[in-house]
């Protein structure tokens, strides 16, 4: 009994098919939860007034869309080394879920910009590196739409994903020394110190639990939907020579 | 190896080659740019260095999809792949021949556009010597965008997508090289910074690029 009996796709599908109405029950309810505690029962922030609030989508977005790609990442080294089929999926299922964090994360980053620092945009490194982590997963995914072979596509999104992960450390480390930050520090940090107060920290952990759960189910859901098409593919083809 | 060098060489070189492709877009947009954001001295030379750093970046981007395109449509891909030396080195020895196509010529014009984007006289040495650092980088980070699509029949645009993220850091040492060159600051960082990424992407990146070719070969 080892992980990678559930490389197999229809034992991934079983134990996908039994997790899944208990992910989403605990996404919905961390998500309500932390939201709704954070948007309505924590105190305005002395400076920053009610907009501090957004933070309860902002943080744990831009938390989700890094670790999406380390996750990809993760599941792309696996395709490469192993060959696992659902490996290969799951990082393509992950990238437009990825995505859809960065945007998150850079819109609601504008719409509390624009208050507070009196502008949508500013060239500030972590706006940046996020900006550049769009482009990578915009090239990942378009790359995965362009090419028909699947394996060949997992291979090559495979390549792109290590090279690229490289290049966007590199740009992250480039972006800083190339300006000085507008935006604060982290809300989060090991160190007791630099955290947030904790009226704003409890439900801040409770929507990060939330996200996270969610980028899983979301992860599952889609990763199960690329098996089907799969098979359905493959079920089109034996038709067709039959 | 010397004899693919030659080769390609000869190739772009050649009309239809493209070789003077690259350095004519750099000069028109060196000739544009004043034109669409004024003539005051004070600001072209502030941004002739990012100017001038993009406009090689652009430029170089021009001519990536002939790196391998044409020889795949020909069939010496599958030659070359066949060959004795390693896929590595071709992938080496194309990306070289296709920086002393641009990248070369491109720096060794930058100081005359220079001249019209009105850059500090403290600039032109930087200038070329992080042209000379960081344009290898751009040509084998190109060479690898290009392996990666080379089996698509119209990568064009995605090559320029898959590229250009990659290509942030060189461009953002590179210009910073030279905007400190032209202020009197200390760049030893910066231009450290970008020989690295030069040395470290010829030094990687092949391997990437080749297993790119072979998955595409298949």
């Amino acid at each position: 009994m080892s992980i990678w009996e559930y490389a197999n796709p229809k034992k991934f599908m079983a134990l996908s098919a039994g997790a899944l109405p208990w992910t989403v029950g605990l996404t919905v309810l961390l998500l309500a939860t932390g939201l709704v505690w954070g948007f309505f029962f924590t105190p305005d922030d002395y400076r920053q007034g009610s907009t501090v609030k957004i933070i309860y989508l902002h943080v744990p977005a831009a938390m989700m869309a890094i670790n999406a790609w380390i996750m990809m990442l993760v599941t792309s080294l696996i395709w490469i080394i192993r060959r696992h089929h659902v490996s290969a999926l799951a990082a393509k299922a992950a990238a437009p879920v990825g995505l859809t964090f960065t945007l998150v994360a850079l819109v609601t980053g504008a719409l509390w910009g624009q208050p507070m620092w009196g502008t949508w945009w500013a060239w500030d490194p972590r706006l940046t590196s996020f900006l550049i982590l769009t482009l990578f997963y915009l090239g990942y995914i378009a790359l995965w739409a362009a090419i028909e072979d699947p394996d060949t596509a997992a291979d090559l999104t495979s390549i792109l994903c290590l090279v690229g992960s490289v290049f966007a450390l590199l740009s992250r480390y480039a972006v800083n020394f190339w300006n000085q930050g507008l935006h604060q520090g982290a809300s989060l940090s090991l160190d007791k110190q630099e955290n947030v107060a904790d009226v704003f920290w409890l439900p801040l952990v409770v929507s990060i639990a939330g996200f996270i759960l969610l980028f899983f189910t979301m992860v599952l859901l889609r990763t199960r939907t690329e098996i089907r098409s799969r098979r359905l593919k493959a079920l089109l083809a034996r038709e067709r020579v039959a | 190896m010397k004899a693919l060098l030659l080769r390609d060489l000869r190739l772009a070189l050649r009309s239809g080659g493209g070789f003077g492709l690259g350095l004519a877009f750099f000069f028109l947009l060196s000739v544009l740019v004043p034109l669409g954001v004024g003539p005051e001295g004070g600001m072209l030379g502030r941004i002739a260095p990012g100017i001038l750093w993009v406009g090689a970046l652009l430029a170089c981007l021009l001519s990536l999809d002939r790196i391998f395109a044409l020889d795949q449509e020909d069939g010496s891909l599958d030659l070359l792949a066949t060959a004795p030396i390693p896929l590595e080195a071709v992938v080496a020895v194309k990306a070289c021949a296709h920086w002393l196509v641009t990248g070369l010529p491109l720096t060794l014009i930058a100081p005359g556009l220079g001249v019209l984007l009105n850059l500090p006289p403290g600039g032109y040495g930087w200038l070329v010597l992080s042209l000379f650092l960081g344009t290898p980088a751009l040509s084998v980070i190109g060479a690898f965008g290009a392996a990666v699509t080379v089996g698509l029949r119209r990568g064009g645009l995605l090559l320029s997508l898959l590229v250009l993220p990659l290509y942030v850091p060189t461009l953002i040492f590179g210009a910073e090289v030279v905007r400190r060159g032209t202020g009197g600051m200390a760049l030893a960082t910066p231009l450290a910074l970008l020989a690295a990424i030069s040395l470290g992407a010829a030094a990687l990146l092949p391997f990437a690029a080749a297993s790119a070719i072979r998955v595409n070969l298949r």
